[in-house]
This record gives C-alpha cells, structure tokens and sequence, in this order.
C-alpha cells in the first residue's frame, strides 16, 4: 500500500511534529509512505472565503503531487474535507474524482481502511478533552454529532480507548465550535477568540490536562486563546498520542 | 428576557447599558464584526444570551432523543416542502380556490409595498385606525410598521417580546424570541419610558402585568387584527397560527375584521402533512413538545371579514436560485440561530437585517446582495445548523455557496481580495512557498498570510500567535529521510 503523505501549509510551518508523527505511526503499520516534496496547501484559505478561482492553481498543484497513490493521507480534518467535498475550482475529470475520493483524515484512515486494533507503544496516563473539530464531526463523519437522532459512535474515541492510561473527560457543550473557523479567525476576531476562551474555559471545567484534536488549526487557535486567559491547559494533536508521544 | 428571580434595583447600582445592532448606513454593506465586538463588549448581555440560547438548544435535543422517529421526521418534513415549492404554483391556486370557497378574501401581493397598501386599502375600507397583530417576520420584512404609521394607523404588537421591541423602537433580533438579547433591566428602562411603569423595577411579574394592563385596553378597542400564518393548508383553503401567548387568537378573534399576512412559502399540501411540522416546530425553537396555541383560523365568523394576503417579496427569484431556493423551506423555529455559537455571541441585531443568525446569513442576500454582503462571513461553517433544522435545509453548504456567490457577482473588500490572490499565488508555486517558509518568515508563507494580512494583527489582538518551531516538517523530512541525509 502506497500513501502519498499530505502534510498541510500550516502543519509544515508550523507543527512538524505532527508531521512526523504522522509519517512513523502509518510506517509502524507497515505503510509505504511518500513525501512529495512540492506541496504547499489544498487552496482551502482561498475557497473557503469565497475565492475559489485564487485556489484553482494550488489545487492543480494539488493534483500534481499526489496522482499515484493508494491513499493520501493527512494529519487535519479541514483540509481533507477541503479536498473531498469543495475541491472544485478546477476541472471535475475522472482523475480528480478518484484523488478526492482516495484523500483521507489520518483518524478515520487508521480506523475505517488500516482497520488498527492496538497501539501497545501508545500510553497517556493524562486526563483529556477530545476536541471533534467541525470539519471532521460534521465535514467527515468522524463522530455522532450531538443534533442528530442516531446512534453514538466515535471514530477519535474508538482509537483513544486503545491507549493506556487515557482519561476521556467531557466538556459541558462537547460539540461547540472553538471558533476558528479559517479567515473567521480574523475577519471576525472578537467573536472567533470568545468563542476560543470559551471552549478552553469549558474544557478546563471538566478537569482536561489536554486537548486533543484531529485538527492543529483548532488546537492553535484554542492554544492561542489559553495562553492569553491564562487556562494551563496543553494542546497535541491525536496522531502524536497514537504514535506513542509521552506528555 | 431574562426570566430569573424578580430584583428591585436600589436606586445607585448601575446596569449594563444594552448594545444597540449593527450600523445600518443605507445600501452599504453591513458590517457584523463589528456591532459583534460591541455585544462582547456588554459581558452581562453577552453572557446571557449565550446561556438563553444554549438552554433552547438543549431542550431541543432532549425532545429529540425522546422522539425515535425524529431523523425520518425531518426527511419528511424536507421532502413535503420540496414537493411543494416545486409545486408551488398549484398549491397556491389551489389554496386561493378552497380559501374563497370557505369565505376568506385571498389578495396577491408582489412585494412589501404592494402588501402594505393593500392592508391599508382594507383598513381604510372599514375605517380602522387601530390595528392589533401577532408577531411575523413577514412584516418585518415589509417595514409594515412604519409604513401604517406614515398613513396614521396605529399598530400594536401584542407578542410580548415584539411588543418590547416596539416601544423600544429595534427589530426582532431573533424569530422566535424577538427580545432575547435584552436584560430584565433593558426591559425596565424601555417600560419606564414608554409605560411610565418604575426604571428600577426589574421584577418580570411587574414588567408583564404593567404591559399587560397598557395593552388589554388597545387589544379590545380594536378595529383590526393582524397575524401571520406558521402553515397554510392548500386543500382546505385554511391556516395555521403557532404561538405560546395566545395574543394571535386576541389579534385574530377580538376584532370582525382579520387580515392574515402570508408568504407564499408556507403552503403545504393537506391537512395531514401538518402534523409532521407541528411535531417539529416547537421542539425544534423552544424544546418545547408543542405550543401553547396552534389555532387553525378556516373562514369569517359571521358579520366579520377574513383577508389573506400572500406576499412575494422576492420568493419567486429565490425559488430560481438553483443554489439556494431549498431556504425557502424554512418553518422559521430559529433552531439554526439557537445553536449557532457566532449568533449566541453577537446578538441577532449584529446583522443588521430582517433575519438574523444562519438562516439570515442565507435568507438577507437574496433581498439585497451588496447590504449583506458581509453575512455570509458571519460564521464558521461549523455545519450545525444544518444539523438541528427540521426541514433540512443544507445551511452551511449555501454560507459556502454565498461566500463564491459574493466573490464572483458581487463586491469584497479590495484588502481581502488582494490577500487571497496573493496567497494564491505563493501556495501555488512550490519554490516561492518554500523560500517563504524557509527564510524563517512563515508568518507570510503560509497560515498567516491571511492572518496577518494587513498588518493589524488580528489574529494577536485577542489571541497569542503560534510558537515557531526550529524547523518545518520538509526541512526535518530532508534531513532526516531525504536522499542526502
């Protein structure tokens, strides 16, 4: 199995280790995994404010670097669902159908395609809230959201209760935006960062040490707004405590 | 309103002053951010509108999960209004037909103007000067208010929220709980004005029974009574009231004469899809099973008149936006605004139009793109308020849709413009990215060029801006998987 590794501007720039952890968690299951070294973005800033024509050239650059593969695989939730269900600034061929149709989020790849019952590297004696970003709750399907009449299940969960020691605590209002929301964050800023202090705040209530997400723009965002209100709370994207990360 | 515990304020404790809406100036585009950053500036307002809300939402969820059916419900109730707006044009002469039959006065009415004269004409026929309504958004949407008031008609609201929102002279802010951005003491202040009752009387007992006895005697000295209509029934030719106060049957029955206001989106089939809708209505707004009232009006009693007049004002265009007509399937229960965190923490008088929060942000466009052409901006695309609406109108897909829709047809701002194609532009080109990124000025490479992009740090202003680590990932790939490691 060859996965082409999608590892997002944001990720690169600013969260390698996210990028890492990705890359040695799909090696341990025996993945060949590329690095196509020209990737920049998924052209998600650009559309998702509206300007889809400024993201065509990225999302062809898109295209370029990852024909060929299995499986694109990356570690964030917004950029995938970008690519699987608004990547449509450039021509809809059959081959760009079928690359939209191979990209998936690294939570919902290690459960729904690698099928992985056991990370015995992985412990986390830590209590942690599980932060469902938007764009995998809702965008991907990782989860039940709490709307909606039907049954509970949990892509994130199912892989955290496979790592020793963890403890799930629950904020008041699981399913609530954090606020980032792409260039909400600072076309909207004030209501973006109330937004962020109240989700930290709530999760701190519920007696989180950390805050976990399948999406590092959360989590900087969420991160950002902590440190500002003082609310000692840690941030690490999922894939680092499936790969084994001590805290 | 705030319904806690009822407070007298001594006479030196100051209150929270209430943040007024957005900055209406004519046809300019509204901006939302920053009559938000005026709400969030009002911490006591703030706070309680946000934890008002959330309670609607979670009293929603309850009625939900008590509900095994409620996800075939709501397919259901999509699938009849579909049906119907596709159909749109025989249900309505079908509604007219029946509706003469039982003796109801059916009037046609393209826009808000036409909608406004023809109540007048009818009015001036009786020689009301005096009319009591229900709440409705439609007539908001038509400016009916003002319009009667410059040909000397008085109107009195007599849902209690709106009729707060009257004397105070703002809009709803929000469908269903028109006053639920003001404070006990906001309320106070307005009664004091405008009822002559105590401004440091915030008790809701008092507030209620003094607008009570102001108002009782303008409900029964009436000469004319206003509703909206929540259903309209086209093979019974009849319509269906929704409201908790009961003002509606006040408004439609103290008086001989009745005109209802209706938009020509609330028709449905038969009599028996109305209780798909009316299962979801009140659970969906309040989290309540059902309201109080729901009153099925189906002719003039003897000796008095009953009018309908089915509005336009713009649904036909809307109908043919291939992109956007299913938000005519809105049964206007605000569940998408209850749930909405962005609309929780701004105040639906933020948007500064007639409807506010997720449905607003789809809905106002359509009355005039370049106004609100900021609204669709007001969200983050969570996609929650897809989830909780009843009729499953795909809310946050036609955000994203607008926002294209804005950028293509329409005006942006040229700082956001610029931004966009410039980031474009670098994240396009892999060399340039990556020299960008590499001369250690990530911060203009990539997340923040549209973070930072006008040199104001908006992201900084509320927020700490992200650590920089010693090395991206491709510089850690190269050195460490690269072929020249």
């Amino acid at each position: 199995m060859k996965v082409g590794l999608f590892i997002p501007c944001f990720i690169d720039a600013y969260f390698p280790e996210v990028g890492i952890a990705t890359l040695e968690l799909l090696e341990r299951f025996g993945v060949e995994v590329v690095y196509p070294p020209d990737q920049t973005c998924c052209g998600q800033p650009m559309a998702n404010s509206g300007f889809e024509k400024d993201a065509a050239a990225t999302e062809a650059l898109f295209v370029r670097n990852f024909s060929g593969f299995d499986y694109i695989v990356g570690p964030s939730g917004s950029c995938v669902h970008h690519v699987r269900e608004h990547f449509t600034a450039i021509e809809q061929t059959s081959d760009i159908a079928d690359i939209r149709a191979r990209t998936y989020e690294i939570v919902e790849f290690l459960h729904d395609i690698l099928k992985v019952d056991a990370f015995p590297w992985a412990r986390f004696p830590h209590k942690v809230g599980l932060h469902n970003s938007c764009g995998t709750l809702r965008g991907l399907h990782h989860a039940r959201p709490s709307e909606l009449h039907e049954p509970f299940f949990s892509k994130p969960e199912a892989l955290l209760s496979k790592v020793e020691g963890l403890e799930l605590v629950t904020p008041s209002r699981p399913d609530e935006c954090c606020g980032f929301g792409g260039t909400f964050s600072v076309f909207n800023e004030a209501v973006s960062a109330k937004m962020g202090y109240d989700k930290v705040k709530d999760h701190a209530a519920a007696g989180a040490e950390y805050i976990v997400s399948a999406d590092s723009s959360c989590l900087m965002h969420q991160r950002g707004c902590a440190e500002r209100i003082d609310v000692p709370l840690k941030f690490i994207h999922i894939v680092q405590i499936l790969n084994g990360a001590a805290a | 309103m705030s319904d806690s515990s009822s407070e007298r304020r001594p006479e030196n404790q100051a209150v929270e002053p209430q943040p007024r809406g957005a900055r209406v100036k004519g046809n300019k585009p509204v901006d939302q951010a920053e009559a938000a950053e005026r709400f969030l500036a009002a911490p006591l307002h703030q706070k309680q509108h946000d934890e008002r809300l959330w309670t609607l939402r979670s009293r929603r969820d309850g009625e939900m999960q008590a509900m095994p059916e409620w996800e075939e419900m709501r397919a259901l109730a999509a699938a009849i209004k579909e049906h119907t707006l596709t159909h749109l044009d025989k249900y309505l002469e079908m509604f007219e037909a029946n509706a003469k039959a039982n003796g109801i006065q059916v009037h046609w009415a393209k826009d808000g103007d036409e909608h406004n004269h023809i109540v007048q004409e009818i009015l001036e026929r009786h020689s009301a000067k005096t009319l009591i309504k229900s709440k409705s958004m439609l007539t908001e949407e038509c400016r009916f208010r003002e319009h009667m008031a410059k040909v000397g008609i008085e109107v009195i609201e007599t849902d209690l929220g709106e009729r707060i929102q009257q004397l105070d002279d703002e809009d709803p802010s929000h469908v269903v709980v028109p006053a639920v951005h003001k404070l006990r003491t906001d309320v106070a202040k307005v009664f004091a004005e405008k009822l002559g009752t105590d401004p440091n009387d915030s008790n809701i007992y008092h507030l209620a029974e003094a607008q009570r006895q102001a108002t009782r005697p303008l409900i029964l000295n009436a000469a004319a009574g206003m509703t909206g209509a929540n259903f309209v029934v086209a093979e019974t030719g009849t319509f269906v009231v929704c409201t908790n106060e009961g003002n509606a049957d006040l408004s439609a029955n103290v008086p001989n004469l009745h005109i209802a206001s209706i938009g020509i989106e609330k028709l449905i089939p038969r009599l028996e899809d109305l209780p798909v809708f009316v299962r979801m209505l009140s659970r969906s707004a309040l989290g309540s099973p059902i309201t109080q009232y729901t009153s099925h009006f189906r002719g003039p009693r003897a000796g008095g008149e009953m009018h309908v007049v089915l509005v336009d004002n713009g649904r036909s265009e809307r109908l043919g936006m291939e992109k956007f007509w299913t938000s005519l399937k809105c049964i206007r229960c605000g569940a998408c605004m209850n749930t909405c965190p962005v609309y929780r923490r701004s105040g639906g008088l933020s948007y500064g139009a007639t409807y506010s929060g997720p449905i607003g942000l789809i809905i106002d466009p359509t009355f005039n793109a370049r106004k609100y052409s900021n609204l669709p901006y007001a969200s983050t695309m969570n996609g929650s308020c897809s989830n909780v609406c009843p009729v499953k109108i795909n809310i946050h897909e036609q955000i994203y849709a607008w926002r294209q829709e804005m950028v293509r047809e329409h005006e942006t701002p040229f700082v956001k413009r610029a931004a966009m194609k410039a980031a474009g532009a670098v994240l396009s080109r892999p060399a340039v990215y990556r020299a960008a990124v590499e001369a250690g000025n990530a911060a203009i490479a990539s997340l923040p060029r549209f973070v930072l992009y006008n040199g104001l740090n908006a992201w900084g202003k509320h927020r700490e801006v992200p650590h920089a680590p010693a090395e991206t990932f491709h510089q850690w790939y190269k050195k460490n998987r690269g072929d020249d490691k």
